[in-house]
């Protein structure tokens, strides 16, 4: 068994409105030079030595990550 | 005598601010528009934060609304015992802010429910619940996808001991909700929220009853414990 960490990112192209609610909510809390904020999704996958890395590109992009809009990585711990 | 003047705040993303005022009207009360980016609470007499999707449920859900201006004010005066109801949304929101213990997190069906529920007042003391008596049984729409309770053991164990729990879900929570609770208070009792949306229940036309409007009618002037 191993380890999986699969990171999604909005593509850099895209307007990624969530990450600017909360670069603004940040001045709210007294906190400054913070010039930009991108939200995205964090997942950890347990799974077997036999799944190999091109099985872990078509799982993120086929259901993980909407490869239109987002940008993913695939990470083994 | 004047009338009660009860405070309704729009975010961006509200949607159930019209209905509160006029569910603040129906009780006879003058329902005040309050905007999130200002800070000032034009001197009303109790505050309503409404349902809906404040800034696109973006972080979690009531995180950002949270922090906006009005809340501040908001946060500030029920420190002093102004009455505030949160309901759905406006309950994230108040959680959030850290005027109501516990949080709401997504409904164990993972669904989004929308349908009548009977709730239970357990506590008919607080601000938004003196013109109920305790064991009353109120028919009020649920609609929300993030509407399950929940709070650390202890917190929930204090809840429960101090009679903090002010609504149950009479025939269990459909959102699984930690104790089947529905809505609680501060330890003041001036500030509650709840899930259900008692503002859809205000008008025989349009709700499934009109046992929602003691919310609104018990923070009306005189109205006594």
């Amino acid at each position: 068994m191993a380890r999986v960490v699969v990171d999604v990112m909005p593509k850099p192209e895209i307007l990624d409105v969530q990450g600017q609610a909360v670069s603004r909510a940040l001045g709210r809390i007294g906190v400054s030079g913070v010039s930009d904020v991108r939200q995205g999704k964090h997942f950890e996958l347990e799974v077997s030595d036999g799944v190999d890395d091109e099985t872990l590109h078509r799982l993120a992009g086929s259901l993980l990550a909407n490869p239109v809009i987002e940008d993913w990585t695939v990470t083994r711990l | 005598m004047s009338p009660t003047r009860v405070g309704v705040i729009t975010f961006p993303g509200t949607l159930d601010d019209v209905d509160a005022a006029r569910a603040v009207r129906i009780a006879g009360a003058e329902a005040v528009p309050l905007w999130h980016g200002d800070h000032d609470l034009r001197g009303v007499d109790a505050v309503v934060v409404p349902g809906g999707f404040s800034y696109g449920d973006y972080l979690r859900a009531g995180a950002i609304a949270s922090l906006a201006p009005i809340m501040r004010e908001v946060v500030d005066a029920a420190g002093r015992g102004l009455p505030v109801l949160g309901i759905c949304n406006g309950f994230q929101i108040l959680c959030e802010a850290g005027l109501l213990p516990g949080a709401l997190v997504a409904n164990a069906g993972l669904t989004f429910l929308c349908r009548d529920v009977v709730l239970r007042v357990d506590n008919a003391s607080t601000a938004w619940t003196r013109d109920y008596t305790g064991g009353d049984e109120l028919l009020i729409p649920l609609k929300s996808q993030e509407g399950r309770f929940v709070a650390a053991p202890d917190t929930l164990s204090e809840l429960e001991d101090t009679g903090r729990v002010v609504f149950r879900y009479r025939d269990g929570a459909p959102n699984g909700a930690s104790n089947g609770i529905a809505g609680v208070t501060n330890a003041g009792g001036n500030v509650v929220g709840l899930m259900p949306h008692p503002e859809h229940a205000t008008d025989a036309l349009t709700g499934p009853s009109t046992d929602g409007l003691g919310l609104f009618r018990s923070v009306l002037a005189g109205v006594t414990a």
